[in-house]
């Protein structure tokens, strides 16, 4: 039993600790966000040469971490500056890759890894309920190759993106684990049309619409149908990648409140001296507790593959839905007024972990799943 | 980062568990587990068992008869011991007095009271408690004013558990009544027996007996019987408060409870259905579920972080306030889970040797008698608000 983090690990996380302090201020992240790519490339290039990305892959991808505790670090550090720039969507797409990828396609880990390419995992769609099987889209044989139709929903840096990967049902029905396949498609294929946006937290993604795509037998990434177990193990990585993520972001929103009910003060005492406020202030503080604990054991669990993970992921994430919540509402209530405002910066974090809620399956999503697969029922 | 035991510390919990099968009557396990009431000698006998083996003071010094074990295996082994139905130590001298005589007894006292607490010549009660010092403990009143080579103590003390059993209590008592309240008390040792001592039960709100209140008048207590310098006792009583909170997660008690509510919910049935399949049942034990392996995760980071064996600071209030409301959510699924089988209060069913008929499931028989006794768990060992108190003190500084 060790809850140290490796020398190597710790000095990551300091290296990323330094670069948000310095070089990755509110006022540059509001601004990328807003701009057309939805993240800041300059930003993303100096974070790629520092080994953030490839902190995120085993030696086998190019990387030299892939371990859960090196998401969990990285992503952790994310949270606390807020960060835009795409690591989920790489760590997704590069996940697929390495683990199903062809030789050919696995030539495109090495632009991921340096920061060079930009790919989007565009796997879920408006009414799958986040259920990995429930994929409408479809694949339909066209010769050798393969014709693509459907609509996925909300994929982050899409625009931006060389590529997609797809999931798509080459047969069966909407349900069955079988019969998924996941597909590469380049973004600027015929019949690939984005819906680009800004979304509420910051950043951009789009609504991929798939009309007749036709796609080369190369396109198929790994077994015709059976990319299911492909798709939760890169889900997985960013499920914990979600949660950590969020646990940055609660420690940043706690200390700055616990700063603002030491200073602001009325009645003519800081606020921090009512009963009222201190005991809310010290359930947030326990209860972020719980969350980290919640990603600590996700993180030791992912690596390996079973029912243990899928059951830590979903526990993990159905206590940062439920922690996350109440981290970003009481604390805009405790602010009162001036957690409202554009201006300070609260409410561009509690809006990403709030946001974070609803990425990749709720509390209530995975509460059931965790449920289920205590059931043997399966995701 | 491992969260996997060690080698060692797998072995260790290994030897245990078989101790433990080899050494806890099954008897005394049943009456555990059914709620029947533990007399004096079952607990005395649960000592001497575990004395003989050397492993009743698991956190104190090897020279004072302790293990030596770190704060890993302490935890490992009150996992085990809940999770086999094992009585409870009492944890008056042993986990109170022992750490307090050990920091800031004068030799005379180690050598006089420590084996004492061992052997079980003494049973020790807490005098803390008085009817106008809850909460607010530094507003103790019980007096104890020196006349020559004695204390004479007038006052009353409240909540005294286990008082009924006991042949010794250490007090804390008012010695100043100048300055700060905190810095008027003192800590003594009183001999139940002394004339002057009336103990008066109070029953708890389902039926037992816990709990007393314990009456001073006149009451000579040797001066040799001071703990420490006079009007030094709060700095001796906080020290004695961080080990109350030790271990008081109770992580082993929800695992236990889990455990059994698992077997519950495939026996309970619902119009025909288990009530493992009812929706909102099995939603509410899936997030306790989940909420008792975070605090599992928070409790192993607070005892790794606790160093050489020390007692943790305002974690163990963290811990003190997850752990109580975890326990009290097992009661309460519990107690919904009998359904009308929470009714039922037959009292041979918690007498020694009782084996049935039981009026419903025999596990059924415990659940709402201890569902309103661990009510009390949120309240004692400093009230959940109070915990919540010491967070924001020392985390806010304010």
């Amino acid at each position: 039993m060790d809850f140290h983090h490796s020398e190597e690990r710790q000095m990551l996380a300091d290296t990323l600790t330094r670069f948000v302090a310095q070089d990755y201020p509110l006022a540059d992240r509001l601004a990328a966000g807003a701009s057309e790519t939805g993240y800041d490339p300059a930003k993303w290039a100096t974070l790629a040469e520092l080994g953030v990305i490839g902190a995120l892959f085993g030696e086998e991808a190019g990387g030299f971490g892939g371990a859960g505790f090196d998401i969990s670090v990285v992503f952790d550090a994310i949270g606390r500056g807020l960060m835009l720039e795409p690591f989920l969507q790489t760590l997704l797409v590069g996940s697929v890759l390495a683990n199903a990828g062809s030789a050919e396609q696995q030539t495109r880990l090495e632009g991921l890894l340096s920061g060079e390419t930009i790919a989007a995992f565009a796997h879920f769609e408006a009414g799958d309920g986040c259920k990995t099987a429930y994929i409408a889209t479809t694949a339909k044989r066209d010769g050798e190759g393969w014709v693509l139709n459907g609509q996925k929903a909300v994929v982050r840096a899409a625009t931006a993106s060389a590529f997609l990967i797809v999931s798509a049902r080459a047969r069966g029905q909407a349900g069955d684990a079988d019969g998924v396949s996941l597909f590469l498609v380049p973004n600027d294929a015929n019949g690939v049309m984005l819906r680009d946006y800004e979304t509420i937290d910051g950043g951009r993604a789009a609504d991929v619409t798939l009309s007749n795509v036709k796609l080369g037998a190369e396109a198929l990434i790994g077994i015709d149908g059976r990319a299911a177990l492909v798709i939760d193990d890169a889900l997985g990585k960013g499920l914990l990648a979600l949660c950590a993520e969020a646990v940055g972001i609660m420690d940043v929103i706690k200390d700055m409140t616990i700063l603002y009910i030491q200073t602001r003060k009325q009645f003519g005492v800081p606020i921090g001296k009512f009963q009222a406020l201190q005991h809310r202030m010290a359930e947030m503080l326990l209860e972020v507790e719980q969350a980290r604990s919640a990603v600590i054991n996700a993180a030791f669990h992912e690596g390996t593959p079973g029912l243990e993970r899928e059951r830590a992921l979903s526990a993990c994430k159905v206590t940062i839905g439920r922690v996350g919540t109440l981290v970003a509402e009481e604390s805009i209530q405790i602010h009162g007024g001036m957690g409202m405002t554009w201006e300070y910066p609260l409410g561009h974090f509690a809006k990403r972990l709030t946001i974070i809620g609803h990425e990749m399956g709720d509390e209530d999503f995975h509460l059931v799943r965790y449920m289920d697969l205590a059931k043997g029922a399966g995701a | 980062m491992d969260l996997n035991y060690s080698a060692d510390e797998l072995a260790f919990q290994a030897e245990v568990r078989d101790w433990l099968k080899a050494n806890l009557a099954p008897e005394l396990a049943h009456k555990v587990r059914h709620g029947q009431t533990l007399t004096k000698a079952d607990m005395q006998g649960w000592h001497d068992t575990l004395n003989a083996r050397g492993w009743l003071a698991n956190h104190w010094p090897t020279e004072y008869g302790g293990t030596g074990w770190t704060a890993i295996e302490r935890h490992i082994f009150e996992e085990e011991c809940a999770l086999a139905y094992a009585p409870r130590v009492v944890p008056f001298g042993l986990s109170m007095l022992g750490p307090v005589l050990i920091k800031y007894g004068n030799e005379a006292q180690k050598n006089r009271w420590l084996p004492r607490i061992l052997d079980g010549s003494d049973w020790w009660c807490q005098g803390y408690s008085e009817p106008g010092a809850g909460s607010d403990l530094a507003g103790l009143r019980c007096r104890a004013e020196r006349k020559g080579d004695h204390y004479i103590v007038n006052g009353q003390k409240t909540w005294t558990t286990l008082a009924q059993h006991a042949n010794m209590i250490f007090m804390l008592v008012r010695t100043s009544t100048e300055g700060k309240q905190q810095e008027g008390i003192s800590f003594l040792l009183i001999d139940m027996n002394t004339p002057g001592i009336e103990v008066k039960p109070i029953h708890l709100l389902e039926g037992s007996h816990e709990v007393n209140d314990v009456f001073f008048t006149d009451v000579k207590v040797p001066v040799e019987n001071l703990v420490g310098e006079e009007n030094k006792g709060w700095t001796y009583a906080k020290y004695l408060l961080t080990y109350e909170r030790t271990n008081i997660a109770g992580i082993g008690f929800s695992m236990a409870a889990l455990g059994e509510l698992k077997e519950i919910v495939q026996d309970q049935t619902r119009a025909g259905r288990k009530l493992a399949d009812d929706p909102l049942f099995a939603a509410r034990l899936a997030r306790a579920e989940i909420e008792l392996e975070n605090t599992k995760i928070t409790n192993l980071r607070v005892v790794s972080a606790a160093a050489g064996g020390g007692a943790p600071g305002a974690e163990s209030s963290m811990l003190k306030i997850k752990g109580t409301e975890i326990r009290q959510e097992f009661d309460v699924l519990k107690r919904k889970a009998i359904g009308s089988y929470a009714v039922p209060l037959v009292p041979e069913a918690f007498e020694p040797g009782f084996n049935g008929p039981y009026v419903g499931p025999a596990y059924a028989a415990p659940i709402a008698k201890e569902y309103f006794n661990h009510r009390k768990i949120t309240i004692f060992g400093g009230s959940n608000e109070i915990q919540k108190n010491i967070i924001s003190k020392m985390i806010l500084g304010l």
